[in-house]
């Protein structure tokens, strides 16, 4: 109950901020229109981490045997497979989710409930997605940065995915018995920081401005898993000239697409390997994923372009979930 | 994720035919190396901070082009830098960054460092060379040095862990600090956060 009014809070919250981030004026950061709010949630948060969540991580992790420790990171993780999978699947990686699913078999049964990751060894990789990867890989946009509380980092899409979707893809919200699942998340969090222990004082001794830091950090990472890794260069500020600024703005809007045969003004990007491998579903998502600029709706007018107000690739979107609407997408997959 | 950073620095040896070296054997056989000496350096594991200044300074250091990080994570604000002000930069940056590096070294346990074949054109002289971390439970961390030929071989100007540089990641921070108090600004911020991060190491020694 109290989970789903947190939930129900998390939700508001966003969809609060998305007003405030549309109204918010100049000043800060370019790139973080909430960081007034955002700086005061990063402060409550290191708070509360500092006072219960860092002191119970360090203990459990002086407590228990490495051996332990890794056991229980193993079992959250293997749950965490199955949802992975249907991401990964999702974003037409249908190679990848297969091996998902199959990690899931391997690690439940040989490797005992998910203690031992006997996947890995054997070559199956893990994987990190989520449903705002999927989003991402969509053409959604990431929206503005957001410190959510207790959750740390994350920006509209990702917080929205987080708090609506990604949840009932998790394994541990689905056990009946309400204290023990209680219990269940409460040991996956002090795990899951114990693990960051050493990372997170690594960040801390790294930044100027943790806040900025750990903002930044975040924002390159989700770039880089939505790409799995290989997103367009960013163009080095160092050859540009004093316009960087806006160039600057352009540049984290442009590479937030999937690498699709476009050229930037930093030159051309030769799509490599990943494209060797392309799924007919890839395709379609990357044919349909196409800046904005190359895509017909969007209109030049006086050296301005406008832009519709839906997400990119509406039509990927609602076809893959099945939706029809008369006027726009009439069956799913079907080529346009 | 605890080795998001952790392996950064497996790089890089002083090695005398190091200007022959292709990038990416470079990068392996000082990664190589450096493992080697940590696995058989009982103080290093136990976090012995002398040892790993050495081992870094040593193995490490050579092979970083520190200046065009520094300019790195500048970008457009670097010129506006005079040429004594991006000397004092580049060196603080480096102590600030050189730290970090033995910090995350000092965490490392026995992960696999697997290389990738290096994919660029014949004669390029800026390349990515690609590597993963592996340890089973988690999904592999990629770390990639983006390298370029000098003539003293190939260095090292930005080193990514996950997806994340270490040097652009200082970007926003500081065209916030030069916003405010220029490029003094943000020296004196950098060496201020050097010398606390001294004062803190002095004031519990190993």
């Amino acid at each position: 109950m109290s989970i789903m009014l947190w939930r129900f809070l998390g939700l508001s919250l966003l969809v609060a901020l998305l007003g405030l981030g549309g109204c918010a004026t100049v000043g800060g950061t370019p790139g973080d229109p909430l960081e007034g709010y955002n700086r005061a949630m990063f402060g409550f948060n290191d708070g509360v981490d500092k006072a219960i969540i860092k002191p119970l991580a360090s203990g459990y992790k002086t407590i228990m045997p490495e051996v332990a420790r890794i056991g229980v990171t193993n079992f959250f993780a293997n749950l965490g497979d199955l949802w992975i999978g249907i991401n990964n699947i999702l974003q037409g990686k249908v190679g990848a989710g297969v091996s998902d699913f199959g990690r899931f078999a391997i690690n439940t049964t040989v490797g005992i409930l998910g203690l031992f990751d006997v996947a890995s060894n054997a070559g199956l990789e893990k994987h990190n997605e989520d449903f705002g990867q999927t989003l991402g890989r969509w053409g959604v946009g990431s929206g503005a940065y957001v410190v959510l509380p207790i959750l740390g980092p994350s920006n509209v899409r990702d917080g929205i995915s987080l708090l609506a979707l990604d949840w009932r893809g998790d394994p541990l919200w689905y056990v009946g018995n309400i204290p023990t699942r209680n219990e269940l998340v409460g040991v996956r969090a002090v795990d899951n920081r114990a693990n960051l222990l050493d990372l997170s004082r690594l960040a801390e001794e790294a930044a100027l401005d943790h806040y900025a830091y750990e903002r930044d950090a975040f924002l390159q990472r989700r770039r880089s898993l939505i790409y799995d890794g290989d997103p367009l260069p960013e163009p080095d500020p160092a050859k540009t000239s004093e316009s960087g600024a806006s160039k600057d703005t352009s540049a984290r809007a442009e590479t937030e697409f999937p690498p699709a045969r476009i050229t930037t003004q930093w030159g051309e990007r030769v799509v490599t390997a990943a494209d060797e491998e392309l799924t007919p579903a890839q395709e379609f998502f990357r044919a349909a994923a196409q800046p904005v600029a190359a895509r017909p709706e969007a209109a030049a007018v006086g050296g301005a372009t406008y832009e519709p107000r839906i997400p990119l690739n509406y039509e990927a979107l609602l076809a893959v979930s099945g939706e029809v609407r008369d006027g726009l997408v009439r069956t799913s997959l079907r080529p346009r | 994720m605890k080795l998001f950073i952790t392996l950064c620095f497996f790089l890089f040896a002083t090695a005398v035919s190091a200007q022959e070296l292709a990038p990416d054997a470079l990068v392996k056989k000082i990664s190589d190396e450096v493992i080697e000496i940590i696995k058989q350096d009982k103080d290093i594991q136990a976090g012995n901070r002398k040892k790993i200044d050495e081992l870094v300074d040593a193995k490490v250091l050579p092979h970083f082009n520190f200046s065009r990080m520094a300019a790195l994570a500048m970008g457009r604000n670097w010129p506006k830098a005079n040429a004594e002000q991006q000397k004092v930069l580049t060196s603080e940056f480096r102590t600030l960054l050189v730290r970090t590096y033995s910090t995350a070294l000092s965490t490392y346990k026995n992960q696999v460092i697997e290389f990738k074949p290096l994919r660029a054109a014949a004669g390029a002289a800026d390349v990515t060379v690609k590597t993963q971390v592996k340890q089973p439970g988690t999904a592999p961390i990629s770390i990639d040095y983006g390298m370029e030929k000098t003539p003293a071989g190939w260095k090292v100007y930005d080193v990514v862990v996950g997806g994340v540089s270490l040097v652009t990641n200082y970007r926003e921070t500081f065209n916030a600090e030069i916003r405010d108090g220029g490029v003094e600004g943000l020296i004196k911020s950098l060496a201020g956060k050097n010398r606390s991060l001294d004062t803190q190491a002095s004031a519990k020694p190993k």
